[in-house]
């Protein structure tokens, strides 16, 4: 068994137009029953959605002092939108996970697997 | 050979010969043992460093490929039990593990070698990766040799290796065949390396040795998967451009039209091997886009001369190929084939509706049609324009002399790299220029 993240990136700026509230329960249901299918698999091992990179903070330790910043790491356009992090034999596996999770919220997946380490 | 036990002439070529044709296997069956392809390729190295001491005075072991895997399969064992790393590896639970709860554990997809095709054309890997490692681990090239094979410089193709390895090892890049439902996607990337691996041996006049590795590969597909029509056909389709490679070129490099080809030079052989598997193919009646490039190409490997050719045919044939691979380049070579049987007019009003105008061929294509119906202003103009895209120096002079010698169809793409035979990565449909066809569709 392997652990894959499935993440979900935005780019600022090219925002979707808002859902109507009948698109946005469409989107939820079929959300819904993808976490659905990955939990009673056993794929699913933890998943969340962020709020807005423009919420994020960095802390920097330097020599024992800790510096506070505003805004996001990384000067991107794109950010990480939200993730899922899955088990699966390997990856064909995940792709297919992948797949759905890409048709289900209409966005490219990226798959990348977690370091194994020896014991863990 | 003759059997001829601790002959003199068993030497270093000669074992480097044998080892390139058997050390597929061998690297195959030993990642499948191991779950590790860098253990697998070391220890085959090993093996063949021991060949070249015991052969040449032992005489050829009379089985060379079970040798070649049993001693490295020792070799790699000895070594791990002295690594500590090593093992851990042996204890441990490797990435690469074939799946033995698989059903097609049984039967004709047994062979370990069809296992790391797919694993090296995985579609999670680049194209380049895919061929890279196709011909290294499979192919049994050196790296040295397939960067040469690309005109890549070779620690840029040793990076290309080792990061296209990691990422089989950290993502977990199963090793097996696909399943039946996942076949059809998955055995187009493993088709598109071979053909790929053809279209740079014949592109490059340097590498002709690429040229057979991929009649080889194409071989083994065919051999391990019978019952994929369209295997058969990338056999076919290749064997048949072969049979014609050699009298495509001149001594100094230029092309040779296939209407100007010698055709008593042509390999009767491998037109005769060709013509029996698109004999069959077309039996089986499951047509796809290779069966009907190899069923042109047989069509015109029947016509004594250019002129004798089944045109209609080959129009019939273009008719299916652009409903199974609707391309504008297919269309471009299905008009060229029309231009033959209804008219240069006929062939121009189709060949005006496509939308190709960054690709060099369908400038000539109209500059030899706009000739052909007499407007010498306009085909001048065509063939600038065609000379203006063109990827290499030969062609460039060759069409801004007005393709002379030429009476028809699109120059063939002559480039030496990749790019310009890689398959479009949305659709995964091959760019319908073969190799070999001099200026006539095939």
């Amino acid at each position: 068994m392997s652990q894959y993240l499935l993440s979900v990136h935005s780019v600022a700026g090219e925002a979707r137009a808002p859902m109507t509230e009948e698109e946005m329960a469409r989107f939820m249901g079929r959300v819904g029953v993808l976490e659905e299918e990955m939990k009673s698999s056993g794929a699913w091992l933890f998943s969340g959605r962020l709020h807005e990179p423009d919420t994020a903070t960095v802390v920097r330790v330097t020599g024992g002092d800790v510096l506070t910043t505003d805004g996001p790491f990384a000067e991107s356009k794109e950010h990480l939108g939200g993730f899922y992090i899955i088990e699966a034999d390997d990856l064909d596996a995940a792709l297919a996970w992948a797949s759905k999770t890409a048709a289900a919220i209409e966005r490219p997946i990226e798959v990348r697997p977690f370091m194994h380490f020896a014991g863990a | 050979m003759g059997g001829a036990r601790g002959s003199s002439e068993l030497g270093e070529a000669e074992i480097g010969r044998i080892f390139r044709e058997e050390s597929g296997r061998s690297v195959a069956t030993l990642i499948r043992v191991f779950g590790d392809i860098d253990v697998a390729e070391d220890a085959v190295q090993e093996a063949f460093a021991a060949a070249l001491l015991r052969w040449p005075s032992e005489g050829l072991p009379p089985n060379p490929g079970g040798w070649i895997t049993t001693t490295a399969r020792n070799r790699a064992v000895d070594r791990l039990r002295r690594e500590s790393r090593g093992r851990e590896l042996l204890g441990e639970l490797p990435a690469l593990t074939p799946d033995h709860d698989e059903p097609d554990e049984v039967g004709p997809l047994q062979d370990d070698r069809l296992r790391l095709i797919f694993t090296c054309c995985h579609p999670a890997l680049s194209t380049e990766a895919r061929v890279a490692l196709t011909l290294r681990l499979l192919g049994g090239l050196s790296t040295a040799e397939v960067a040469r094979s690309f005109l890549v410089a070779e620690p840029a193709m040793a990076q290309r290796l080792v990061r296209a390895k990691r990422k089989i090892k950290a993502a977990r890049i199963p090793y097996r065949v696909p399943e039946a439902h996942e076949l059809p996607d998955r055995l187009r990337p493993v088709m598109a390396v071979v053909y790929l691996v053809y279209n740079a041996g014949a592109a490059n006049l340097a590498e002709p040795a690429l040229c057979a590795e991929a009649i080889r590969l194409a071989r083994i597909l065919a051999a391990l998967m019978p019952d994929e029509p369209e295997v058969a056909g990338l056999l076919a389709l290749l064997l048949l451009t072969e049979s014609r490679r050699a009298s495509r070129t001149r001594p100094d490099g230029s092309l040779v039209l296939l209407g100007e080809q010698d055709r008593g030079r042509w390999d009767r052989a491998l037109i005769g091997e060709g013509h029996a598997i698109v004999r069959r193919c077309l039996r089986r009646g499951q047509p796809g886009a290779y069966q009907l490039q190899a069923a042109i190409a047989a069509v015109h490997a029947d016509a004594a001369t250019v002129e004798r050719t089944d045109w209609p045919q080959i129009v019939a044939l273009y008719d299916q190929l652009l409903a199974v691979s609707p391309t504008p380049v297919v269309a471009l070579n299905r008009a060229i084939a029309i231009g033959e049987v209804d008219g240069a007019a006929a062939a121009l009003a189709l060949v005006d509706e496509l939308d190709l105008d960054a690709y060099h061929p369908f400038h000539a294509t109209r500059a030899d049609l706009l000739r052909r119906l007499g407007r010498e202003g306009d085909a001048a103009a065509a063939y600038e324009r065609a000379a203006a895209l063109a990827p290499t120096e030969a062609e460039r002079e060759f069409l801004s002399r007005g393709g002379r010698a030429s009476r028809s169809g699109p120059v063939p793409t002559a480039g030496q790299g990749l790019e310009p035979q890689l398959p479009d990565p949305e659709t995964g449909v091959l760019p319908i220029t073969p190799p070999g066809n001099g200026r006539r569709p095939v």
